[in-house]
């Protein structure tokens, strides 16, 4: 577990990608790991096509919370809006490249849970090996 | 006097199975979460699966001399939980399940029947949710206001406006010892006054019972509420102190079977103190264990686990100074002797979370989060913070790896 906190995840938790709010959000969510008390808000702005043209994220929390939502914005941009309702754990947990233990699973799955909520319009179940 | 060669701590440590055995890492286990729930020394094991092979019967009921064997101790066990916080009465207690279960039955059942509008409950800022969204709910069924007493910054209750504050309140519900924090109330000092106030008074009892000695009549507190978890019993028993002229006045809360003496098909009349208000079939097994438990930590003795978590504390407290210029911050009472064995802490950006993870490699277990005091945690500008908390079993060696851990944490987040 201590082999997660390599350089690139303190380095996206201290210097979060994609951190603030939109101007203009087309679709919002925001929730929060009632175990740590971390909350996320992912606001999106979509293109004429539906596509994800801009992301911003706000909220406070672990590095995990925090810099796995930082790495999932940067990878939505472009992405179409029911690509992002339909994104996995998987890909998530590709994304940050490390293991993450059971404990902590919540923890790195909030920002795609509310990511995924905002792409549905309604609350997302937390993704199945996370709940 | 508290290193593990200590000859009475050493047999203090050997007596809880759990702490012998290593984490799936191979490290040592070193528990520092008892303010979440302690651990189980063997006595209360046994007495547990004693009673399961021996003398499992419902009580109350059977003409056996199972039955009766199972209802002497299950008594036997509550006559041990009311010598032990020095109740008047045997009948002053009642078993609940928990601390929370034991407040829910003074809100639903004193609450419910005494307050009324314009009636004020008076609560402090450092409440664990189980002693305060009991209190909101009643203040909205019942149109009383719920008020509260100030904490400083270092979670110390503030009595200056303690008169005004308590000016037509009714109740009293307020924390011994802040789960959070640490911090003694000053109970001594509030209780006379409350009650100069027209006020009954109860009091969280969920981490104090455990560490220090704990007197009722000399508290001179109406309702105590404790959980059996958190003193070296079984989960799932806990218990309601009440005067007895209070629990006698009280409308029952849970109703069913044993709470009863007659029923018709129109109407019931209620069984006596304290049985009145154990509806159902009662967690036998798990009220003889925490007497067990009770009878252990007698024989420890109660001044022998304060004075330790004491020195364990203020030993801590020292140690913990190294860490200061890697950005650690400790939270509480700055004395040792102004709270109980609860360091509530955070090092340098690393979220709390963070660090329980790092320091679970370790084999330190701490908790981290709001701890049950979400507004506490607001209202001081902690998103979350660490939590070590020490109990009878815990020694020098402990917070010597808990200090070699944070290290390992302010080195893994590069902490200058």
């Amino acid at each position: 577990m201590d082999d997660f906190y390599k350089e690139y995840i303190l380095d996206h938790y201290r210097n979060p990608r994609n951190f603030g709010h939109l101007e203009r959000a087309d679709v919002a969510a925001e929730d929060l790991n009632p175990l740590c008390g971390d909350t996320i808000r992912i606001e999106l702005a979509l293109d004429d096509q539906g596509r994800v043209e801009d992301v911003k994220f706000s909220g406070k929390g672990c590095a995990i919370s925090q810099a796995s939502c930082s790495m999932l914005t940067e990878s939505v941009k472009g992405m179409k809006l029911e690509d992002v309702a339909r994104l996995s754990q998987e890909a998530v947990l590709e994304n940050v490249g490390i293991g993450i233990s059971p404990t902590r699973m919540k923890c790195a799955m909030l920002g795609l849970k509310v990511l995924k909520s905002a792409a549905l319009g309604e609350i997302a179940s937390w993704p199945d090996a996370a709940s | 006097m508290i290193a593990a060669a200590d000859p009475k701590q050493a047999r203090i440590v050997a007596d809880f199975p759990i702490l012998a055995k290593p984490t799936s890492r191979g490290r040592r286990l070193v528990y520092l979460d008892s303010a979440a729930s302690s651990q189980k020394p063997r006595a209360v094991i046994d007495a547990l699966v004693h009673y399961y092979e021996n003398d499992n019967a419902n009580i109350h009921r059977g003409v056996y001399e199972l039955a009766a064997r199972a209802t002497d101790q299950f008594e036997a066990a509550r006559a041990k939980v009311a010598r032990f916080v020095n109740a008047a009465h045997t009948e002053e207690i009642v078993w609940t399940r928990n601390t929370t279960e034991a407040i829910n039955l003074v809100s639903f059942s004193w609450g419910l029947a005494n307050l009324g509008p314009g009636d004020a409950i008076l609560t402090t800022q450092l409440e664990h949710h189980s002693n305060l969204v009991p209190w909101q709910l009643l203040a909205a069924k019942t149109g009383a206001v719920l008020r509260f007493i100030p904490a400083d910054a270092n979670g110390v209750l503030v009595l200056d406006g303690l008169d005004d504050l308590l000016d037509g309140v009714k109740l009293v519900a307020m924390t011994h010892v802040s789960n959070t924090i640490g911090s003694i109330a000053p109970l001594a000092t509030i209780v006379p006054r409350a009650h100069a106030a027209g006020a009954v008074v109860l009091v969280d009892a969920a981490q104090s019972v455990p560490h220090m000695p704990v007197d009722v009549q000399a508290l001179d507190v109406d309702f105590l509420a404790a959980s059996g978890h958190k003193m070296c019993g079984p989960t799932g028993i806990g218990f309601l102190y009440g005067k007895r002229a209070l629990l006698d006045a009280m409308p029952p809360f849970l109703t069913g079977g044993d709470m009863i003496k007659r029923v018709s098909y129109e109407h019931t009349t209620f069984n006596e103190l304290p049985w009145k208000f154990e509806a159902g079939t009662s967690n036998i097994a798990d009220a003889i264990a925490l007497g067990t438990a009770v009878d252990y930590l007698s024989a420890v003795g109660m001044d022998w686990i304060r004075a330790h978590e004491l020195a364990l504390t203020s030993y801590a407290l020292e140690r913990l100074r190294t860490l200061e210029a890697r950005g650690l911050a400790v939270y509480g009472p700055p004395r040792a002797e102004d709270r109980a064995g609860v360091i509530s802490l955070n090092l340098g950006d690393i979220h709390a979370h963070d660090l329980a993870s790092i320091l679970d490699v370790e084999g330190v277990c701490v908790r981290a989060g709001h701890h049950c005091t979400m507004p506490l945690m607001e209202k001081m500008g902690w998103p979350a913070t660490a939590r070590a908390s020490f109990y009878l079993y815990n020694t020098e060696e402990d917070v010597d790896a808990l200090i070699l851990a944070l290290e390992k944490a302010a080195d893994v987040f590069r902490l200058a």
